[in-house]
């Protein structure tokens, strides 16, 4: 029935409703996996993290699943964001900015491409940043840069470790030169917080490309990158155009990136969190914790003594 | 002058036939003194008209211009005991990035920027001012030299971008810019930077995360070019022309942004007319930012640079 109700059924109302409105009816309960073109159930989609149960193809999520599922439940709440001024330049194209960002706002409920929350990862403090690629491709303007910024220095306040979940198609082309110096500004947070002797560890997920590669992204302590994600500074296109070759295959992808040295490792979105947690673990606790106390009392030399079955370890 | 642009047709016209008078004077009885004057004035005006109205295209071109100065022009004009060093350590020398140590009105200096070239072959050769990883990385190790005995850098930004390639990718291309960036940023030397052509998105900011950031009259600062915007945004790059103008690119346009800190004049009808006047007004330019920055110490330095770029773009006070 799968195929029949979510490939079959919507091309047969897609021809007898052509040009009628698109009735208000949830979307397809199934989903095709852009990568192994199989259809998958949103539930299990869900369950499975939104990695295709079929052929493990990671696809995009946005700041509200990064937040639930790598930081510590319950531990954590939303940052507030600072307000920037919009549209600078009043940039117009075929549409007015201001009304793309209207668009933007309106179909990812966030006020820009960038959403930060403080919380606790394995029990250490964190302030983790996540772009969303649902909102303008990603794209680096004033309100990414200056959110960026703000949660960097909420690490500083808080001496929380920084991470970051990049997506981003680069530097918002509608705020011109300003969206250009967003790769200064978010490289001076990244900075401080390093000086501050505090982890900076960066997350790169599909895609991540342009002026976002080419500054914070690219200048963790830790590059941890989901398998597949395409990560670069050029265009694929803009590079086949400009060179006149083929690409060889797997350019850019995650994989391609490890084997050159860019990243330290390619973790399946399952073990993401485990990662985060071992290696903040390893950063700021040098010194294993103290193991739990135990009583220190003189053994009796009569019976010896069943232990408490708590259960609890420290 | 061997490029004319196209709105520099008419001017050249004119131009083109006062010389053709002054020739026809030569060998004649009549007197043309006073029709050669009337058109070297209209010349002149219609120069002066165009280059005080330049749309953001047409200032594009001008900072395209293959006869405005480039990074050698202003070093051989403007250092003294210039000594190129080459080199990344790691893979490469990069033609696209040149440097090294000088003397700038008597101090040393590290000099760095982007050299396009001149004719076919040394553009080739530059690859057309677009730095591969190597670049950068010979930048950042420059910058790094310049720290430990103490002078400051110049670098001149004249690049339509990093260039793109399977090579520049695999050697990661993002991370070089990233840390020239950043090296930019940490630097204890007072750092200037003048864009002096075309400043092409983040293989320009790669030099241009300065003290102080100047920009000569007619050049440009932009985060895509417009031929790459106006396929983007308008998915038909003949509107170039109104992706320059919604870019909002030019020195007038972003010295009103507070993202640079002054714009360099240029002589009457761009710097390609009267190279040796831009080339000492920039240097005019960058003595007076040096003066203004020498005596600061390393950790003020870098407090103030980082300021000025965090401030930029927020809402002013009051």
């Amino acid at each position: 029935m799968n195929w029949l109700t979510s490939y079959v059924r919507p091309r047969i109302r897609a021809l007898v409703e052509r040009g009628t409105p698109k009735p208000e009816v949830p979307e397809n309960l199934w989903h095709q996996c852009p990568s192994c073109e199989r259809m998958i159930f949103h539930r299990d989609l869900e369950a499975n993290q939104r990695v295709c149960p079929h052929c493990s193809h990671h696809m995009r999520v946005g700041p509200e699943f990064r937040f639930k599922t790598l930081l510590d439940e319950g531990s954590w709440q939303r940052l507030e964001l600072p307000k920037v001024p919009v549209d600078p330049l009043r940039f117009r194209d075929s549409k007015r900015y201001t009304d793309r960002l209207k668009e933007a706002q309106a179909k990812t409920k966030a006020q820009d491409a960038l959403e930060a929350a403080e919380g606790r990862i394995g029990g250490l403090p964190v302030v983790l940043a996540v772009m969303n690629f649902e909102f303008m491709g990603g794209s680096m303007g004033s309100a990414v840069g200056e959110a960026f910024v703000a949660a960097a220095e909420r690490a500083l306040a808080s001496r929380a470790a920084f991470v970051v979940v990049t997506a981003s198609g680069g530097a918002r082309m509608q705020e011109g030169t300003l969206s250009l110096v967003q790769m200064a500004r978010t490289t001076i947070a990244v900075e401080r917080v390093k000086e501050a002797g505090l982890p900076y560890i960066v997350v790169l997920t599909d895609p991540t490309t342009g002026g976002v590669t080419a500054s914070f992204a690219m200048l963790g302590d830790v590059h941890i990158a989901e398998p597949g994600a395409v990560i670069g500074f050029a265009g694929a296109r803009v590079i086949e155009q400009t060179i006149r070759e083929k690409l060889p295959p797997g350019f850019q992808k995650a994989e391609y990136l490890l084997a050159h040295g860019m990243v330290d490792m390619v973790v399946h979105r399952f073990q993401l969190r485990a990662t985060l947690a071992r290696l903040l673990d390893l950063l700021l606790r040098p010194v294993p914790l103290p193991a739990p106390v135990e009583p220190v009392v003189a053994t009796p030399a009569v019976e010896p003594v069943e232990p408490v079955a708590d259960g609890e370890p420290g | 002058m061997s490029t004319l642009l196209d709105f520099e047709k008419p001017i050249a016209e004119l131009e083109g036939k006062v010389k053709e008078l002054r020739h026809l004077q030569n060998g004649s009885e009549l007197d043309l003194s006073e029709e050669i004057a009337r058109l070297e004035s209209r010349a002149a005006k219609l120069l002066a008209a165009t280059y005080a109205k330049l749309t953001a295209w047409q200032k594009a071109q001008v900072a395209r211009h293959p006869d405005r100065p480039r990074f050698k022009d202003y070093v051989a004009e403007l250092v003294a005991d210039f000594t190129p060093l080459a080199g990344d350590r790691a893979f490469a020398d990069d033609a696209a990035i040149q440097g090294g140590l000088g003397r700038f009105r008597g101090r040393s200096v590290m000099v760095i920027g982007q050299e396009k070239g001149a004719d076919t072959e040394e553009r080739v050769r530059h690859n057309f001012g677009m730095a591969r990883p190597e670049g950068y990385r010979k930048a950042v190790r420059l910058m790094r030299l310049a720290e430990r005995f103490g002078l400051p850098v110049l670098t001149f930004v004249d690049t339509p971008g990093a260039h793109p390639g399977i090579d520049a990718e695999e050697r990661g291309q993002a991370e070089a810019i990233a840390r020239s960036i950043a090296c930019c940023l940490e630097l204890e030397v007072p750092i200037v930077s003048v864009i002096v052509g075309e400043g092409g998105s983040g293989g320009a900011i790669a030099l241009a995360a300065a003290d102080r950031v100047l920009m000569l009259e007619h050049s440009i600062y932009s985060v895509i070019s417009p031929e790459g915007c106006a396929a983007i945004l308008w998915r038909a790059a003949e509107k170039a022309p109104e992706a320059a103008e919604a870019l909002k690119f030019t020195a007038q346009d972003l010295l009103g942004l507070g993202l640079v800190d002054e714009v360099v004049p240029e002589p009457l009808g761009g710097a390609h007319r009267g190279r040796q006047t831009t080339i000492r007004a920039v240097g005019e330019a960058i003595e007076r930012h040096l003066a203004e920055l020498s005596g600061r110490d390393g950790p003020a330095l870098v407090a103030a640079r980082r300021e000025k770029f965090l401030a930029m773009g927020r809402p002013t006070e009051g």
